[in-house]
């Protein structure tokens, strides 16, 4: 695996996409869509989180305010033009407003102790969505409904709009773990690493860690963002307790947790598995339960397995070469 | 605005009962995060719990919450006993308490949510006491019996606690792990001993806290999250386990919420806390009284 390339590496994933996005085309079931791009949507979230908790090693718990700043930022465009924007501008511009949100957020904390950035980040999510309840141009705790169109044209071809969402999710889930999978192997990444290992003596040797960490959580916010701005489109209806709901912060904690947090495959594995166990759980027993399945199996990781799935893997592959 | 003298002091003395009461929330957060340097993010979560048996106990046999809260007591100190230790094995001994121990607090704070909506539900539930409804009336200020009684109980609460960290030869040893793990050694003290006794008195805080809790407001079991930010600005704001600097932190953080409420509306006062604490944070990180 270490001889695979950056460029090679994103061939691999952009035939892995296509081939799922040709899939799902032929099979074509609206609650297939639905269900996916909900566990595309986790494979986002994850992979940010990560690039800021498994890389630099700094826990960030307002993973669902993030992701509702981009949500919320397309509601505000849609109020503003009165009109619907194409989907991909909304995307970009959810990263925008969510990576400066996040470099504030760096800013202010990342100065101090670790563990401050934290809690700041768990109290961020309370504020702001403090803020957009009392916000009545974006629906206030009233929510705000976006009529979601039956279907797009794209290039004179008439699809679906469930599916377009799902091909633009796809794509940022692609973009997101090539992202990740660069940042782990360049010189970036190994800045992140010291930072992660022993803050002090990176700090001592010259690494600019200020720098590197306000770039982590930028990029990690920005992808946040990303990731909720088409969500009000997918959902027809946001309010600020779905959009700040904490699910998407355990989740965005869990699945790098369970899957792995030091390589890009960690958190795609995590997000799969716990993605696809939730989508099963919520409709065979309940959502209340599946997300008490998620905090236990996160409780119950970071006791027994801390280097998650991929190190237990690499664990047992070890022990198969050197008998 | 006209803002009119009765109103404002009203306003000011409720910030002082609502902070008392802080205050004893934020008690167990100064000894566990303040002291031992453990985040322990599920706090509130545990005050929630303590809310809970509290209303069970209260509605189903009729004992006043606050005497539910002190025989509860023992139980939150097991309590806090076992979950530092799983802590200190799993994460503090492995030196991993940066990115998993928090993980695994988070997790806690998460479980114990979620199970408190499976087995109660979502809906608000509230107490029955005698000193719930009755308001004593001084002049034109009024002091609500469901306030008083809480501000009362949470300072002895927070006196007992002051009292035995400076008093007591258990309590100097928490000051003392808290100042220099390395020299309590060198002394044959055992300071993970002293760690699990400290973080089981900040545990059985919660008891106390929660009761106090339902007595002040309903209770549903998300309530916990807005507590959060407000523990955490106020451990801080105070100089991290600092005794004296956080009941003044908590009186600061209860005045300026309850201002804000009176003069601008209820729904902005979560607000408050997050930004006191950024700016503690942006402006004197060591907090009023720091060391």
């Amino acid at each position: 695996m270490t001889r695979v390339n950056t460029s090679k590496f994103s061939l691999i994933v952009l035939a892995v996409g296509v081939l799922v996005m040709a899939f799902a085309h032929w099979f074509n079931v609206d609650y297939l869509f639905f269900a996916s791009y909900t566990i595309l949507q986790f494979i986002v979230l994850a992979t940010a989180w990560n690039i800021l908790g498994g890389y630099c090693g700094y826990v960030n718990f307002g993973s669902a305010a993030f992701f509702a700043m981009g949500a919320y930022s397309s509601v505000f465009m849609h109020k503003f033009f009165e009109e619907a924007l194409p989907v991909p501008l909304l995307i970009v511009i959810g990263g925008i407003v969510s990576g400066i949100v996040g470099l504030g957020m760096g800013y202010l904390t990342l100065r101090l102790r670790g563990s401050f950035f934290a809690i700041a980040t768990l109290a961020l999510s309370v504020v702001l969505a403090t803020l957009v309840v009392n916000w009545d141009y974006v629906g206030g705790s009233r929510g705000a409904y976006i009529i979601r169109p039956e279907t797009i044209e794209i290039a004179g071809v008439t699809i679906n709009y469930i599916e377009y969402l799902f091909g633009l999710m796809l794509l940022l889930a692609m973009i997101a773990l090539i992202t990740a999978r660069t940042v782990e192997r360049s010189q970036l990444g190994f800045g992140f690493a010291t930072i992660r290992d022993d803050e002090m003596a990176a700090e001592a040797s010259g690494v600019p860690t200020l720098k590197l960490k306000l770039i982590a959580t930028t990029m990690s916010g920005a992808f946040m963002g990303m990731a909720g701005a088409p969500f009000p489109y997918y959902i027809g209806y946001l309010q600020p307790q779905s959009a700040f709901g904490l699910e998407y912060a355990v989740n965005s904690i869990a699945m790098p947790m369970i899957g792995g947090t030091t390589s890009w495959i960690g958190p795609l594995v995590g997000a799969i598995l716990l993605g696809s166990a939730q989508q099963y759980a919520t409709v065979t027993i309940s959502s209340a339960v599946n997300l008490l399945i998620v905090g236990l199996m996160l409780v119950a990781f970071v006791i027994i397995a801390p280097n998650g799935i991929v190190g237990l893997v690499q664990e047992r592959l070890r022990a198969w070469r050197k008998p | 605005m006209a803002i009119s003298l009765d109103l404002l002091l009203n306003a000011i003395v409720a910030g002082v009962l609502l902070g008392a009461f802080y205050a004893a929330v934020t008690a167990g957060i100064s000894i566990a995060f303040g002291m031992l340097d453990i985040v322990n993010i599920a706090h509130p979560a545990f005050v929630i719990l303590g809310s809970y048996l509290a209303y069970y106990i209260n509605i189903n046999f009729g004992v006043d919450p606050i005497l539910v809260s002190i025989l509860m007591l023992p139980f939150f100190y097991l309590l806090g006993n076992a979950v530092y230790q799983v802590y200190y094995l799993s994460f503090e001994k492995r030196g991993q308490e940066a990115l998993r121990g928090l993980a695994f607090f988070f997790g806690l704070l998460f479980v114990t949510e979620v199970s408190l909506i499976l087995v109660f539900g979502v809906d608000y539930r509230y107490v029955e006491a005698t000193y719930i409804g009755p308001s004593l009336r001084i002049g034109f200020v009024d002091f609500p019996l469901r306030m008083l009684v809480p501000c009362l109980a949470a300072l002895a609460l927070f006196a007992a606690i002051q009292l035995f960290i400076t008093r007591t030869f258990t309590g100097r040893a928490i000051m003392a792990v808290s100042q220099d793990q390395l020299a309590l050694q060198l002394m044959a003290a055992d300071p993970i001993r002293i760690k699990r006794i400290a973080f089981g008195i900040s545990i059985a805080t919660c008891a106390v806290a929660g009761a106090l809790l339902i007595i002040i407001q309903p209770v549903e079991p998300s309530v916990g999250r807005e507590y959060i930010g407000r523990v955490f600005a106020i451990c801080v704001l105070g100089g991290l386990g600092s005794m004296p600097g956080t009941l003044i932190a908590a009186m600061l953080l209860g005045i300026v919420e309850s201002l804000t409420a009176t003069f601008y509306g209820p729904s902005w006062a979560p607000a408050v806390a997050f930004g006191l604490l950024l700016l503690t944070l942006a402006f004197r990180p060591a907090g009023l009284l720091g060391r």
